[in-house]
């Protein structure tokens, strides 16, 4: 059975109670993009500052519950500065993360192939920290919310910018 | 007559269970009640002795399963104070009972710019089909608001009710716990020549009700929350009413006859019933009303209250000022649901941790969106407390909420 050590690491605790890149970015050049989870009212606003194809700077703001929060904080540090193509592979590989878990609740016997090649050569470093949260599976979309809002942003700063 | 506490525990198998080790401590009854064995053996003695479908056989178990099921009806009739039988409504529950009002006399007494009262503390299921008919047909919606001790301010009740053809409130939040004065609010409407709908969900397992003295016009109940099966609750209306609306849903058993050009109803209250019913669920709510009358709904309201006496002191004491409650203080205003907040802790991961020392609490919006964005909180954690509770599921709760309170501080 999944202890409360799984979900909650020290790791994500620490990204909780002292968030990364919280505040705002003028708006524009920055854009602002919104995200709910209309199942527990978590809420996530994100700031991207997309230049030249780089994720030049990102700011959270938002409440939620601890794994939200903690998710967000932890996208932030991880795609700052990052270019927009290796943000999208992390997205991609973060959501196969935790998507095996549900794949398998779906009864696909073949979803971990596309789980295992999006994860492929991306390294999830702290990220991987809250792959505790597919043992508990109501609390799959508090993590998925930023990246989520962070997939919606990127394409919305990719169609301004094209 | 006071409730003995222990005794009913024994009625209820799921309590014997343990999780994560623990002793179970449901303290989530607002949302769904658990059922005691007397409720499972009536179901399953339907299903092993008497079942067939109802109203169509002439052979001998299809007419115990009829009597079966119109029996369940009368008790729902008895034991809400209604005159007849014919005044209940089998729905699968209170959201069924207001889709139904809404859809049938709603669409047939409602035009563009007539008004609809809801107030703020209501749960979706009467916000919803509303919300709906008025994308249809432009009616005007309008709400009461709260005072400062989370009940409702009806000092501007007059003007809002001004040329209103319905209110619609229930009579106790499944988030704050207020209990409303059904009476004083169903007056209020007919003063205005509006109709008077209550929405029972939550009052219905924990206090007695009493139609006459209600007034109101329309009236749901659902069984699950009032220790029946999922599947069945009621609407109680008028009989005037039921027998100028228009059906609802149509199919088999709600007709009298139907040919290729059209159809005319059945009678009431089968009129409103179409398809096959939850057979099994009335007779389960059936039993779930007989044990609740054998423990009697004054030692049922009596228990609860005490019981909420003793929780929100056990929580003031504990917590101070970390806590804060959502809903009225004083004990005659509110009923056995406890909705709260920690400074700094969302209410998903108290749930979470609590979880595991046993003890089930609701997190969330409650589906009552509105009033959480009246509150300002996009969640709070939930203690409901039922029949089956006592003291030692308070002191599990607190003891529970103290470990998470340690487990998130920083």
């Amino acid at each position: 059975m999944a202890g409360l050590e799984d979900l909650y690491r020290e790791i994500i605790l620490d990204h909780y109670r002292a968030p990364r890149n919280r505040g705002e970015l003028p708006v524009p050049p920055a854009s602002k993009v919104e995200g709910f989870n209309p199942l527990c009212g978590d809420e996530v606003v994100l700031y991207l500052d997309v230049d030249d194809g780089v994720v030049r700077d990102v700011r959270t703001s938002g409440q939620g519950c601890s794994i939200s929060q903690a998710s967000t904080s932890m996208m932030s540090a991880a795609v700052k500065g990052q270019p927009v193509e290796d943000a999208r592979h992390l997205i991609r590989a973060f959501k196969s993360l935790m998507s095996i878990h549900e794949s398998k609740l779906d009864g696909e016997v073949d979803g971990d192939g596309d789980a295992a090649s999006a994860l492929d050569g991306v390294e999830l470093g702290d990220l991987e920290a809250l792959q505790g949260v597919v043992k508990f599976p109501v609390r799959i979309k508090c993590a998925t919310l930023a990246w989520n809002t962070l997939e919606e942003g990127l394409d919305e700063s990719g169609a301004a910018s094209a | 007559m006071t409730l003995d506490v222990a005794r009913v525990q024994a009625d209820f198998p799921i309590l014997k269970r343990q999780v994560h080790g623990k002793r179970l401590v449901y303290l989530d009854s607002a949302s769904s009640s658990q059922k005691p064995v007397a409720v499972l053996d009536a179901m399953d003695h339907l299903y092993r002795e008497s079942y067939a479908n109802v109203h169509r056989g002439v052979y001998l178990i299809a007419e115990e399963a009829t009597a079966a099921y119109e029996g369940a009806r009368a008790r729902v009739a008895r034991f809400l104070g209604a005159a007849v039988p014919s005044e209940i409504v089998f729905t699968r529950n209170v959201t069924e009972a207001i889709n139904l009002v809404a859809y049938s006399w709603g669409r047939a007494n409602l035009q563009t710019g007539d008004v609809v009262v809801l107030t703020q503390l209501e749960h979706h299921a009467n916000v919803v089909p509303w919300h709906i008919l008025a994308a249809e047909r432009g009616i005007e919606l309008r709400w009461v608001p709260l005072d400062e001790q989370y009940r409702l301010d009806t000092t501007g009740l007059d003007r809002l009710l001004d040329g209103a053809k319905l209110f619609a409130f229930s009579a106790a939040s499944n988030v704050l716990g207020t209990i409303n004065d059904v009476r004083a609010l169903a007056d209020a409407a007919h003063a205005h020549g509006a109709l008077a709908l209550v929405d029972a969900a939550q009052y219905a397992p924990h206090r007695r009700v009493d139609l006459a003295a209600w007034d109101a016009d329309f009236v749901g109940v659902t069984g699950h929350k009032m220790l029946g099966p999922t599947g069945i609750g009621a609407l109680w209306a008028r009989p005037e009413l039921l027998e100028a609306m228009p059906p609802f849903l149509g199919g088999g058993e709600m007709i009298r006859d139907v040919t290729q050009d059209g159809f005319t109803p059945n009678e009431v209250p089968w009129k409103f019933e179409a398809g096959t019913m939850p057979i099994a669920e009335a007779v389960g709510l059936a039993a779930a009303i007989d044990y609740l009358d054998a423990l009697g709904m004054d030692a049922v309201a009596a228990h609860e209250i005490a019981l909420t006496g003793y929780a929100l002191a056990a929580l003031e004491d504990r917590f101070g000022e970390r806590l804060s409650i959502y809903g009225p203080q004083a004990l005659d205003a509110r009923g056995a649901t406890i909705s709260f907040l920690f400074e700094g802790i969302h209410a998903h991961d108290i749930s979470q941790v609590v979880d595991e020392h046993g003890v089930c609490v609701r997190a969330g919006h409650h589906c009552a969106k509105p009033l959480m964005r009246v509150l300002g909180v996009p969640a709070t954690t939930r203690a409901s407390f039922y029949v089956y509770n006592d003291e030692a599921d308070v002191d599990a709760l607190v003891d529970a909420l103290a470990a998470a309170e340690r487990f998130f501080a920083s």
